[in-house]
């Protein structure tokens, strides 16, 4: 069937600059670019560009740019060229619309309508530089009280696992298989080197990665691919994911194309074979059934670690994460609207769930009513994209934050959107060992270990402006916090105060 | 990884003695506690009396140590198991072999829902028969092959999602011209195979199976796996073998693969 989706993208190549080295031929994994020897003369096809922008980086004489294809369809603010082209496509398949990473439409980014305080005359501002600043943050179970011994002054009352990180910034759960083992060891290694976490997600750890351990978030999701006995001891923390922001309420298929040999050691499943995550996990109908697997895994680990519960933020986040402390979880994650993914069904990832920040604010308001929040510790994840996002998080009661986008961002991806067909330019989200190979551990891991160490430097610089020196003190601490532009329900369930009052 | 107990003599000593526990009034997680350090100690042979209700049996121990339980275990009988035996007289609850990893479950009873949920090795015998979901996404790896074995019935969505393993319904309890209990039988199964014995219809096969006759090889399993279920419960083996079996597979190896566009 001929197609009538036309390009997005122009692709200008300068022919003056062009020197005909074949880099940008080579480096698309869309089939792009290529060389026509009859005419001496490097071409695209650029029907077939995503916008990714990887030939414009490695071109060595800059003879290329991209540039969007404007597409001036007669104006109609209802009908806009996405909405055709996605009609277009499904015309011409009869499928599901898949795409890759998170919500990209224009809901409302709540942290771009808060802002943070600074301390001026009546109490003075830190300054980081000089004076000690403390970002050290503990997830897991909290006390209602303690109890000491007044003879030694030693504790009394038995703490629950709890795990150090060093900044409250850890890295999302991907999947191995969705993304390749350079970009897991890459992540494990920087999570190592910062005293942070980093996540297998559902598709279980290489063993090449088990030295990591200590660092490692495992997460037990309804496919169980990979979970046996060493998974789970070699772990820091076991995280059951019941959803995910990107696709609340929906299961995953990993292709068989992407299930090579290896993805199949890790997954425990044959080569070849649809990994098939489904979309409720089998053994949890209600939050009882839920306490009973947190506990199941806390038995199988001899209660010797936390153990996370993920959901997708939807309109009863509240209540549910009410049900996951009570049903034993030790750190509560909510992933938001904007959660990213290898794969989902577009019309779910661009319809369902909500803003993170909102998720946020009645979950901690909620654990606090109810006063149960000491129980758990809040993660969210979602969209976070610098340290003034982590700032207000934390102010607004997160204990810490996952990313997953912006760490891919530090690898090089430019969100093109195409995570889903396995062909990913910067060859982080897929499985082809010639792709594989574009992202090298030694790099990716310093590249996120920059980033970390970038965004905690700015996040003593937010504290001490604030006059404050730890973290702690400003978890939950909304008078941190002041909105703009935003109507008095959203300041009501934000918790916080119009700009000004 | 554990560490094993370094006196091998002593632990040998221990191996051949049963120990004997009351369950009454033991919560669940002193229960599996107490097993947890019989275990690491070296004991081998475990009693359990009166157990009513207690959870997770069997999780993290291991080891091939041998329990057997006189009552009714909790939910999640033998929940990530990785090579105890389980011995129960009784009934099973739900959970049962939940993403086992190896060991043998054997029930002289009923069991109850899902099953051996995700189960990636190991072999469970039920007596009777079984709740919803039995074997549902149980999946296979290399030398690991969860296999079930149930001697009466079962309910809907059995073998649903299954990816790897072998399901054995035998339908002993089943009437002269009776069907068994089981819809959508194999739903989303895209791995594995299922052998039933007695009578289903169409209509409670899940879309995704087809039906096929036993070939020798299909005849060699069913013989070593109803071998074990008879002499597990004093059924005759040739007995059971006497009757049509019917063999499902998965028709496609990914039944969603067409469901995108891209």
């Amino acid at each position: 069937m001929k197609t009538y989706l036309p390009s997005k993208f122009i692709v200008e190549r300068d022919l003056e600059q062009c020197i005909k080295c074949e880099v940008c031929v080579n480096q698309c994994t869309f089939d792009v670019n290529y060389y026509d020897a009859e005419d001496d003369e490097v071409r695209s096809r650029e029907e077939n560009c995503v916008g990714c922008h990887r030939c414009t980086v490695f071109c060595p004489t800059n003879a290329l740019t991209i540039r969007r294809n404007p597409l001036d369809y007669r104006e109609n603010y209802n009908w806009r060229p996405e909405v055709i082209e996605d009609i277009i496509k499904q015309a011409e398949t009869g499928g599901v619309l898949l795409t890759g990473m998170g919500n990209d439409k224009s809901y409302p980014i709540y942290w771009d309508h808060l802002l943070l305080n600074a301390s001026q005359v009546t109490n003075p501002s830190i300054d980081p530089l000089r004076e000690p600043m403390e970002l050290t943050t503990y997830l897991g179970h909290k006390p209602d009280g303690v109890d000491f011994d007044h003879n030694s002054h030693s504790l009394k009352t038995q703490l629950a696992p709890q795990v150090k990180l060093e900044i409250p910034v850890m890295f999302s759960a991907m999947s191995y298989g969705a993304v390749s083992l350079n970009v897991h060891e890459s992540l494990a290694r920087a999570a190592t080197e910062m005293g942070t976490l980093w996540n297998t997600g559902e598709g279980g750890l290489h063993p090449k990665l088990y030295k990591y351990g200590n660092n490692t978030i495992v997460q037990v999701a309804s496919g169980r691919f990979g979970v046996h006995p060493e998974y789970l001891d070699i772990a820091r923390v076991v995280e059951i994911k019941i959803g995910q922001g990107a696709k609340p309420g929906i299961g995953g298929h990993l292709p068989g194309e992407k299930v090579s040999a290896e993805v199949s050691m890790t997954r425990m499943i044959p080569k070849g074979t649809d990994a098939l995550s489904p979309a409720p996990q089998h053994d949890i109908y209600s939050i009882e059934d839920l306490a009973q697997l947190v506990y199941a895994l806390k038995e199988a680990t001899n209660y010797t670690k936390p153990v996370a519960v993920k959901i997708a933020a939807v309109h009863n986040s509240a209540a549910i994460a009410s049900g996951m402390v009570r049903a034993g979880a030790d750190i509560v994650v909510l992933d938001g609207l904007r959660g990213s993914t290898g794969a989902t069904p577009k019309i779910i990832r661009d319809n369902v769930g909500i803003p993170i920040e909102l998720a946020l604010a009645s979950v901690d308001d909620r654990l606090r009513q109810e006063g149960i929040r000491n129980q758990a510790s809040i993660v969210i994840a979602g969209g976070i994209r610098n340290s003034g996002d982590v700032a207000k998080a934390i102010a607004l009661g997160a204990d810490a934050v996952y990313i997953g986008t912006a760490a891919l961002v530090a690898f090089g991806c430019t969100i093109c959107q195409q995570c889903h067909t396995g062909k990913c330019p910067w060859g982080i989200c897929t499985t082809d060992p010639k792709l594989t190979k574009r992202v090298n551990p030694d790099i990716g891991a310093r590249r996120l270990a920059n980033l970390l160490r970038g965004w905690s430097l700015e996040l003593k610089d937010i504290l001490g402006g604030m006059g404050i020196n730890a973290i702690e003190s400003l978890r939950g601490n909304r008078l941190q916090l002041r909105g703009v532009g935003l109507t008095d329900t959203e300041l009501e369930i934000l918790g916080v105060r119009m700009a000004g009052s | 990884m554990k560490e094993k107990t370094p006196n091998v003599i002593a632990s040998k000593a221990k191996q051949s003695q049963v120990v004997t526990i009351d369950a009454s009034g033991i919560f669940y997680r002193d229960l599996n506690a107490k097993l947890r350090q019989l275990v690491l100690n070296g004991t081998r042979k475990i009693a359990l009396h009166n157990v009513y209700g207690q959870r997770y049996i069997g999780t993290d121990l291991d080891e091939p140590a041998e329990i057997e339980i006189f009552g009714t275990p909790g939910n999640d009988l033998g929940a990530f198991m990785n090579g105890p035996k389980i011995i129960v007289r009784g009934n099973a609850q739900d959970g049962c072999g939940n993403t086992m990893n190896d060991g043998e479950i054997v029930i002289h009873g009923h069991a109850g829902d899902i099953l051996g949920l995700s189960a990636r090795g190991g072999k469970i015998f039920i007596r009777n028969d079984v709740g919803y979901r039995a074997g549902i996404h149980m999946k296979e790896y290399q030398d690991r092959n969860p296999m079930i074995v149930i001697g009466g019935t079962a309910q809907d969505f059995f073998g649903e999602y299954m990816a790897g393993g072998i399901l054995v319904l035998l339908g002993l309890n089943l009437k002269e011209g009776e069907y068994h209990k089981a819809n959508f039988i194999g739903t989303g199964m895209h791995g594995g195979v299922i052998y039933m014995r007695g009578n289903v219809q169409d209509f409670q096969l899940g879309k995704e199976v087809g039906v096929a006759e036993l070939e020798e090889k299909d005849d060699s399993i069913l013989k070593e796996l109803v071998g074990e279920f008879a002499s597990h419960f004093g059924h005759d083996t040739q007995e059971i073998l006497k009757h049509k079996f019917t063999k499902l597979f998965p028709l496609y190896l990914r039944p969603y693969g067409r469901l995108y566009a891209y």
